[in-house]
C-alpha cells in the first residue's frame, strides 16, 4: 500500500458540491444570455423567417436590412427618419450633462471632505435625502418651475435636470473617495500656500483619475438609459434615443416588424454596452469605491 | 525673544474641549519635543500652531507676530508629516518647488533653493523621480527637503519617523539633529510618542497627557527629576521601579519605609517638606539599583534575565512586588538566585501617593 506524503500543493478534488456550483452558474449565465441571443438572431432575419416562429434558430438568410432600417428609416410616429435622430439627440444631452454633473460633484465632494465648510454634514445629509426621494415626486413641480422660467422643453432644461439629479450620487462618490485620501496631503498643500482652487486642480484632481473614470461610467450609462426625464423635459426636438425607441416599437402600421424593433433596441443599448465591455474592470472598482479606501 | 508662543489656547472640536487655556513659550533656535501617549493632544497642539486648526480661545504668536487668525502659509512655518504627504503626481523636484511656485517666487530662485536643499539632504539624484519610486526613508528626506526650501523660521514635525523601520529611524534622527545644528537659528517643534527621539533630539521636552502639560524641562530634568508619577513612568525604558511606602521620622532624620525595608532620606532634596507618616511612592530607575552583597535590601529573587548586549535587565521580586535592575552585560544572573540590592538614596524620586506629584 502506498501512502501519500503531504507535500507541496494540496490535491484538488472535484466534489459533487463543486459540480453543482458550476451547473448553477452555467444555467444562470444561459438564462441571462438568452434574451440577447433572441434579439440578435431576430434582428438579423427577414420577416418571412421570423413568421415561422423558430426564435432560437440561426438566421437562414442573413440580412442587416433591419438594422439599416432601424437606424435611418423606421417611423417614430409621423416622421420616418429612424432612430439615428434620437441617437444624436442623446449624444447632445449626454456630453454636457456628464461633464457638468461630474465637475459639480467633484467640487462638492472636495469641499465637503477637505474644507470642513460650516454645516457641511447637514448639507450632505440633505443632499443624500434628495437622492432617496423618488424622481416622480419632482416631475410636476419642476415642469412648473421650468415653464415659469421659460426654459421648459429645451436642451438646457434636460441638461440641467440631469446635472441636478446627478449631484447627490456624484457628491457621495467623490466625497467618499476624497475621504480615503490622506488628510495630511491637504494640510501639506495648505502650508505650501495652496488656495481652494489651486489645491483642487494641482493636488487633488491629478489623484482622482480612478474615481473620474467611475463617475463617467455611472453617468454615461445612467443618462443614456434615462427615459422619463427625456420624455418630460427635453421637448419634441430633443427627444433622446430611449424615447424614440419607444415610439418606433409602438407606431406600427400593419404587421409588427420584429426585426426592426430588435435592431433598434440593440442600437439604443449599444453605448452602455460598449461602456461596460470596455471598462468592466473600472466599473467593478467603482462600485467598491464607495465603501473602500482608494 | 521667543520664537513660538502659545498663549492660553483653547481648542474645541464641536462641543468637546481639547485644550483649556494651554500656554507654552519656545525660544528662537530651540528644539522642542512634544512627548506623550497617543490622544494626549500633542498633534492637535502642533496643528493649532500650524494654523490647520482654529483655536477657540487664546493667541498664537510666531516670531513676535500674532498669527492667531493667519493662514498657515502666512505664519512662516514649514511642516513635515508622518505619512510624508508628498504630492503623488509630482516629481520630487515639483514637490519641493510647489510651495515656492504658489508664492510666485522667481524661477531661478526656486531652482537655487531646491538644489541647495537637495544637496543638504543628499537627494539630488532623486529629483526627477516620482514619490512612488522612492523608499520610505527617501520619501521622508524629500518631505524634509520640501519643508527646507520654504526657508521658514519654525519647523513643525508631526511624528516624522514613526512610519520608518528602526534602522532608518535612527539614521534620520541623527540627520534631523545635524540639520538643526546646521540651520542654526531655526526653531523646531517635534511631536513624537517615542521617548528615545525625545531624549536625543530635544533641548526641552514637553510631556503631555490628557491634553495637559505634565512637565516642561531638559531631557536631563525629565529623566532624573520627573515632576509626577506619569512622567516618571512614561519616560525611561525599562520603566522606573515604583515602591509604595511611607515616610517616618526615625532617629537619624526622615526615612522611607516599605514593610521592613527602609531608606534614609537625609540626602533627598525635598521640594516641599513632607510630614511623618505620609503615604508615598518611591521611584528608582533600574540603573540606580545595584546588586551588592552588602546592600540594605535583601531577599529578592531573580525571575527573568534579559540580556541586551551592553547591559542586562534582571527582573527580581520579593513577596511585595517586583523590580527591574539594570546591570552590566557581563553580570550573569540565574533565575531563582537570591539577591541583595543597594539603592542609591541620592538618585531616587519620591511622589505623593495621593496626588502623584513629586515631593
Amino acid at each position: 500500500m502506498s501512502t501519500l506524503v503531504p507535500r507541496g500543493r494540496r490535491p484538488q478534488n472535484l466534489t459533487i458540491g463543486r459540480v453543482g456550483v458550476y451547473a448553477f452558474l452555467a444555467t444562470a449565465a444561459l438564462f441571462f444570455l438568452l434574451p440577447l441571443w433572441i434579439m440578435v438572431m431576430t434582428s438579423l432575419k427577414p420577416m418571412d423567417e421570423i413568421r415561422l416562429g423558430n426564435i432560437l434558430a440561426l438566421p437562414a438568410a442573413l440580412t442587416v436590412e433591419a438594422w439599416s432600417k432601424a437606424w435611418s428609416s423606421a417611423c417614430t410616429g409621423l416622421e420616418c427618419n429612424g432612430i439615428s435622430v434620437g441617437f444624436w439627440n442623446s449624444v447632445r444631452i449626454l456630453i454636457p450633462s456628464v461633464i457638468l454633473s461630474i465637475v459639480a460633484g467633484a467640487i462638492n465632494g472636495y469641499a465637503l471632505s477637505f474644507w470642513r465648510v460650516k454645516g457641511a454634514n447637514v448639507m450632505f445629509g440633505v443632499l443624500l435625502l434628495g437622492a432617496f426621494i423618488p424622481y416622480q415626486v419632482f416631475l410636476y413641480p419642476l415642469v412648473r418651475i421650468f415653464s415659469m422660467t421659460g426654459i421648459y422643453n429645451s436642451l438646457t432644461c434636460i441638461v440641467l435636470v440631469h446635472v441636478i439629479f446627478g449631484l447627490p450620487t456624484m457628491t457621495l462618490l467623490f466625497r467618499n473617495y476624497y475621504a480615503g485620501l490622506p488628510i495630511e496631503l491637504f494640510k501639506a498643500a495648505r502650508i505650501d500656500g495652496g488656495g481652494f482652487w489651486s489645491i483642487f486642480f494641482r493636488v487633488i484632481l491629478p489623484m482622482s483619475t480612478p474615481i473620474l473614470v467611475v463617475a463617467t461610467i455611472l453617468q454615461v450609462t445612467g443618462i443614456w438609459n434615462d427615459f422619463i426625464f427625456g420624455l418630460t423635459f427635453a421637448g419634441r426636438e430633443n427627444l433622446p434615443m430611449t424615447v424614440q425607441l419607444n415610439n418606433i416599437v409602438h407606431s406600427t402600421q400593419g404587421e409588427r416588424a420584429y426585426n426592426v424593433d430588435m435592431a433598434a433596441t440593440m442600437l439604443a443599448a449599444l453605448v452602455p454596452l460598449v461602456v461596460y465591455f470596455v471598462s468592466g474592470r473600472w466599473f467593478v472598482r467603482g462600485i467598491a469605491a464607495g465603501a473602500v479606501k482608494g | 525673544m521667543s520664537s513660538v508662543s502659545v498663549r492660553d489656547v483653547t481648542v474645541a472640536f464641536e462641543a468637546v474641549q481639547v485644550f483649556d487655556g494651554l500656554s507654552l513659550d519656545i525660544s528662537e533656535g530651540e528644539f522642542i519635543v512634544l512627548l506623550g501617549p497617543s490622544g494626549c493632544g500633542k498633534s492637535t497642539l502642533l496643528n493649532a500652531i500650524a494654523g490647520l486648526l482654529d483655536v477657540a480661545e487664546g493667541q498664537i504668536w510666531i516670531n513676535g507676530k500674532n498669527v492667531t487668525w493667519e493662514e498657515p502659509k502666512d505664519r512662516g512655518i514649514a511642516m513635515v508629516f508622518q505619512s510624508y504627504a508628498l504630492y503623488p503626481r509630482m516629481s520630487v523636484r515639483e514637490n519641493m518647488s510647489f510651495g515656492l511656485k504658489m508664492a510666485k517666487t522667481p524661477r531661478p530662485e526656486i531652482e537655487k533653493r531646491v538644489a541647495k536643499a537637495a544637496e543638504l539632504l543628499q537627494i539630488t539624484p532623486l529629483l526627477d523621480r516620482r514619490p512612488d519610486q522612492l523608499s520610505g526613508g527617501q520619501r521622508q528626506r524629500v518631505a524634509i527637503g520640501r519643508a527646507l526650501v520654504r526657508d521658514a523660521a519654525v519647523f513643525l514635525f508631526d511624528e516624522p519617523l514613526s512610519n520608518l523601520d528602526a534602522k532608518l529611524r535612527n539614521e534620520l534622527r541623527v540627520e534631523i539633529k545635524r540639520l538643526h545644528a546646521r540651520l542654526g537659528k531655526t526653531t523646531m517643534v517635534y511631536v513624537t510618542h517615542d521617548q528615545i527621539e525625545a531624549m536625543t533630539l530635544a533641548d526641552r521636552i514637553v510631556v503631555m497627557k490628557e491634553q495637559k502639560i505634565q512637565q516642561i524641562g531638559t531631557p536631563d530634568e525629565i529623566y532624573h527629576r520627573p515632576a509626577n508619577l506619569f512622567v516618571a513612568g512614561f519616560v525611561g525604558s525599562p520603566q522606573m521601579n515604583f515602591v509604595k511606602g511611607r515616610i517616618e521620622n526615625t532617629g537619624e532624620g526622615l526615612s522611607f519605609l516599605a514593610g521592613d525595608r527602609r531608606l534614609s532620606l537625609s540626602a533627598y532634596p525635598f521640594a516641599t517638606a513632607p510630614q511623618a507618616g505620609q503615604e508615598v511612592v518611591l521611584g528608582v530607575r533600574p540603573e540606580h539599583l545595584e546588586i551588592a552583597s552588602n546592600g540594605a535590601w535583601p531577599g529578592f529573587k531573580v525571575d527573568i534575565v534579559e540580556p541586551m548586549g551592553a547591559d542586562t535587565i534582571v527582573w527580581c521580586s520579593d513577596p511585595v512586588g517586583s523590580v527591574q535592575v539594570r546591570t552590566t552585560g557581563s553580570r550573569k544572573a540565574i533565575p531563582g538566585e537570591s539577591l541583595t540590592l543597594h539603592v542609591d538614596p541620592t538618585q531616587v524620586s519620591l511622589f505623593s501617593a495621593e496626588t502623584g506629584e513629586r515631593l
